[in-house]
């Protein structure tokens, strides 16, 4: 098997706040190879955006990334680099896409110019160089009259073209690997299809991995090969799409999709996971998920769950893959009967 | 069941406001209240701890406008007044101008700050235009000009003065504080139980404006007591014999180089006091929520009061 | 763009006509009036003090006074200073520019050398550096401004003698000296008060910046500029201030009558003929015309200045430039 491009083994970023210790990522462990789309799902609140902060190094005071935690890019370790080689890795060969495209980029900079730094920066490119440049990636991701679009301001443009300028960045300098921390939530519905579909082409085309962050299982199943999904800062359920969409393994999961709207389904109410996620200052001892999970019993309180092998390269980290024959006695989750004692 | 209960007048206990909490750590902020008591005490304790009246003159003859020495610390003024006593009862002036014209701009300040911010309309465009051209004027020349009315002026003149002057800028921070707070939930909510207005006003806007006033109030008490001495120091400073650290520093005036400590020590007096006060002021502005007052628009809007 | 021009230009507009009416009023209530002041010897006779003051328009009632002001500084006449002896308009004309160099030089000096501190505490916030600076700027914005200004002159001129007391030529050799020399005269009379002015000035301007920048440096923007591979300093110098200086350059201009009077002190210590002065001595001499047309020229010039940043400050910014 070849090496896997990126590799994140035991990561804890905690944030050390006045109100105690958020232990926002808390033991996740998963690998990116080379050309694969990994996709991570989760609600808010689960660590999701937290982790991907962490692969760049990006997580100020007060938070940090614990000893004992381990990423290894391209074979190099990430938390051993100073920070002039994490730099040089940024923008370079990991490339990040975060979720708002109007904040993400600076009101008082054109787009050419923006797009244009990374190659300043990275290939030493000249002023002239850098504006080709950001003129060929405005092209390469479909924004029309690029030569003029490239001397206007962010506020000029609308989401979907803001976006692609976003994307635009990340690929100037063709990295191995993009972070895409949900880079269509904040725009309309027919315009996140369209920017997907740009972004799977193109990284396609160009070889690129992508972990691409999302709490919509929809954009999953169209683009990944693989999902991860994350709960209370832990790793729950991994899988390949296929898989994880025909035999879903925890219950989070199974929430998680029986929550998702079918066009041309039952006009049934969509089923939603009672209760909410716990604070990160306050973990629950055992399994995280057990007061809003409709198989939980006392092992669940008792015992914190390990990632159990399902089949091959399927893991759950629930107990029902030791005593599956508990899934066969539903409850309502003690939340909901929580909920209904407090009306 | 009374209205209260459904709408419920939106502060903490005083004690356990996280501002507060974050200001006990603060390290500048204890340094800076230390400071300010001592002097405070200093002021209230002046009889018992300065070694002579401030208006005693030892003897002309032969200690009038002597250097520091061990028997007059601070040196003696050109009526052989002990200098060290004069600005022990100094404090007391400087203390009392300083937080009296506080109180007073805040109260102004405060009121005409919720009235512009929560009537809105034509109110607060002709209110604030009067801002506007109020702080367009160097407030050290309306000082002069007024001042110069009389030809010097009693603590009391001079209190409203600086506090005439000085409302500005906290009616301004205060407006746009009930700009925000006007629109929110549970003032919406008051509102819709018939609450009246002046009710509301007190008591679910003003706690919340409260927060900006204060810092104002530390560095309004900071112009104040520079503004008495940079006044004094122009010749239009408190009536004679009084002793403030102004009237000493005019004392010496004339002979800046020659009878040095005139100025010298008075100067770190007011040095002292002010830097207390402004780290102070620094130090509520960190501890109370940043979104409430984005320091770079308040440290401007502050800088301009001088 | 244009709207916002023409609307900041009547609010300036509102603002001086406020401020001079106000002016007149106060100036007028003042007890003494030139006459007294300027005229007085023993044995003048009260009919010959009446004389004067019906020449000068004094015995008139206030509201008319005003008007005959108002119409006068329309058309540009300022009347006639009763204690200096010349037409205002005259007195304005020579001692107005001299006060335009001194808070035009300090402000840019504040303003660019307030960059730079607040870009050095910025990188780093709560370091070393930053906690350094802050410290010597609070002394700075806490010390009074005369007393900076008394130290400079002691230390520089007597102490020190590398650069003279007061005025703004030298009093005996100017006249004799050679175009260069008088050049070189000028500026070491300037170096003084301009370095006094701009010492104050920093203080609050550079505790300003780094605020502005303090403020949009949890943007999300800036965190995308770290991701593309910028450090933290080129993030800062590049990203950040751009942003920060919009903010920055209007808020200058707010800082404006805070600087005039910082002059005034100035002035008067270095004795410094500018508006300042001018206007104090004349204060202190019930000159109520020489008075009031020097607060209103202040107002008008403080007035402008901040217009003008601010206006400078949205032209800068695309988000209002471009639309």
């Amino acid at each position: 098997m070849t090496t896997p491009l990126l590799e994140i083994e035991n990561l804890h970023t905690y944030f050390y706040t006045d109100n105690g210790v958020a232990r926002a990522v808390d033991g996740v462990s998963f690998s990116v190879g080379v050309g694969e789309t990994v996709g991570v799902v989760g609600e808010s609140g689960c660590g999701k955006s937290v982790t991907a902060l962490s692969i760049l190094r990006l997580v100020r005071p007060p938070g940090r990334i614990e000893p004992g935690s381990v990423m290894r890019f391209e074979g190099r370790d990430l938390l051993g680099l100073e920070e002039r080689e994490m730099q040089h890795v940024r923008g370079n060969r990991i490339a990040m896409v975060f979720q708002e495209p109007m904040t993400a980029l600076n009101p008082v900079f054109t787009v050419g110019d923006q797009i244009g730094e990374v190659a300043r920066i990275h290939a030493n490119a000249s002023k002239r160089e850098a504006w080709a440049k950001a003129i060929e990636m405005l092209k390469l991701v479909g924004i029309p009259a690029p030569e003029q679009r490239a001397g206007e301001y962010p506020h000029q443009l609308s989401g979907g073209m803001r976006q692609r300028v976003v994307i635009a960045m990340a690929l100037v300098m063709n990295p191995a690997l993009i972070i895409a921390d949900e880079p269509t939530t904040a725009l309309d519905v027919t315009i996140q299809a369209q920017i997907l579909e740009l972004l799977a082409d193109l990284t396609r085309r160009l070889g690129t991995s992508v972990l691409l962050i999302t709490h919509d299982l929809g954009v999953v199943a169209e683009n990944c090969t693989r999902v991860i999904v994350m709960y209370a800062g832990e790793v729950v359920e991994e899988a390949s799409t296929v898989d994880l969409f025909a035999r879903a393994h925890h219950p989070y999961t199974e929430g998680l999709l029986g929550a998702m709207p079918r066009v041309g389904g039952e006009k049934d109410r969509l089923a939603t996971i009672p209760g909410t996620v716990p604070a990160p200052t306050d973990w629950p001892k055992g399994c995280r998920f057990r007061d809003r999970c409709p198989y939980s019993w006392e092992r669940c309180a008792a015992e914190h769950p390990p990632l159990y092998q399902i089949a091959g390269g399927h893991t759950s980290r629930c107990h029902l893959a030791d005593e599956p024959e508990r899934r066969q006695h539903p409850h309502p989750p003690l939340a909901a009967q929580r909920g209904a004692s407090a009306a | 069941m009374s209205a209260e209960v459904f709408a419920p007048a939106k502060h903490v206990r005083i004690g356990a406001h996280p501002a507060l909490r974050a200001l006990a750590r603060d390290s500048r902020a204890r340094i800076a209240l230390v400071v300010l008591l001592l002097i405070a005490l200093g002021a209230v304790l002046a009889p018992l701890i300065a070694p002579y009246g401030p208006e005693a003159q030892l003897d002309i003859a032969r200690l009038h406008n002597q250097p520091p020495s061990p028997a007059h610390p601070f040196g003696t003024d050109k009526v052989s007044r002990d200098v060290l006593s004069r600005l022990i009862f100094g404090t007391r002036v400087s203390l009392a101008v300083g937080l009296g014209s506080a109180a007073l701009a805040m109260s102004i300040g405060i009121a005409v700050g919720i009235v512009a911010g929560y009537l809105g309309g034509a109110v607060d465009a002709v209110l604030m235009r009067l801002v506007d051209a109020a702080l367009s004027v160097p407030r050290l020349l309306v000082l002069l000009l007024v001042a110069s009315l009389w030809d010097r002026v009693g603590i009391v003149p001079l209190t409203l003065l600086m506090a005439g002057t000085g409302w500005f800028t906290v009616s301004r921070l205060v407006r746009a504080e009930t700009l925000a707070l006007r629109d929110r939930e549970f003032v919406l909510a008051a509102r819709a139980l018939g609450t009246p207005t002046l009710r509301l006003l007190v008591r679910h806007v003003l706690p919340n404006v409260l927060a900006p006033a204060l810092v104002a109030a530390a560095l309004g008490i900071a112009n104040v007591i520079l503004l008495e001495a940079a006044l004094s120091y122009l010749g239009i400073g408190l009536e004679e014999p009084a002793a403030s650290w102004g009237t000493i520093i005019q004392d010496g005036a004339d002979s800046v180089t020659g009878h040095w400590w005139l100025t010298v020590f008075p100067g770190l007096a007011i040095l002292v006091t002010v830097f207390a006060c402004n780290a102070l002021a620094d130090a509520l502005r960190d501890a109370f929520d940043p979104r409430q007052l984005p320091r770079g628009t308040t440290d401007a809007l502050f800088a301009s009061e001088a | 763009m244009r709207r916002y021009v023409a609307g900041r230009l009547l609010q300036a507009t509102i603002v001086v006509l406020l401020v001079t009416t106000v002016t007149f009023l106060l100036v007028h209530l003042a007890p003494g009036d030139p006459v007294s002041h300027a005229f007085e010897r023993p044995g003048v006779s009260e009919a010959v003090r009446q004389q004067w003051r019906a020449d000068f328009g004094l015995d008139r009632p206030i509201a008319e006074q005003y008007a005959r002001w108002i119409g006068n500084v329309m058309r540009g006449e300022l009347g006639y200073s009763v204690s200096l002896r010349r037409p205002v308009a005259d007195v304005v004309a020579e001692v107005l520019p001299r006060t335009l160099l001194l808070v035009g030089l300090s402000l840019a000096l504040s303003f660019a050398l307030g960059i730079v501190v607040a870009v050095l505490q910025a990188e780093q916030p709560g370091g070393a550096r930053d906690r350094w600076f802050g410290r010597v700027l609070l002394v700075l914005f806490s010390v009074p401004d005369f007393w900076l200004a008394l130290v400079m002159l002691i230390l520089f001129t007597y102490r020190l003698p590398l650069f003279p007391p007061s005025g703004i030529v030298d009093p005996v050799l100017y006249d004799g000296m050679s175009a260069g020399a008088r050049m070189v005269d000028r500026l070491r009379h300037l170096v003084l008060p301009v370095a006094t002015l701009t010492l104050l000035s920093t203080a609050a301007i550079s505790r300003q910046q780094r605020s502005a920048l303090l403020e949009v440096m949890p943007s999300d923007w800036m965190r995308t500029a770290m991701a593309k591979g910028l450090s933290r300093r080129s993030a800062v110098r590049r990203h950040a201030l751009r942003n920060a200086l919009l903010p920055s350059i209007t808020l200058a201009g707010l800082y404006l009558p805070a600087l005039v009077s910082g002059a005034l002190i100035v002035e008067k210590v270095f004795s410094w003929p500018g508006m300042g002065l001018t206007a104090a001595e004349a204060i202190t001499k019930s000159d109520h015309l020489l008075v009031t047309a020097l607060v209103l020229v202040t107002s008008v010039a403080v007035a402008l200045g901040a217009l003008l940043a601010d206006l400078a400050s949205a032209a800068a910014d695309p988000r209002i430039r471009v639309r």
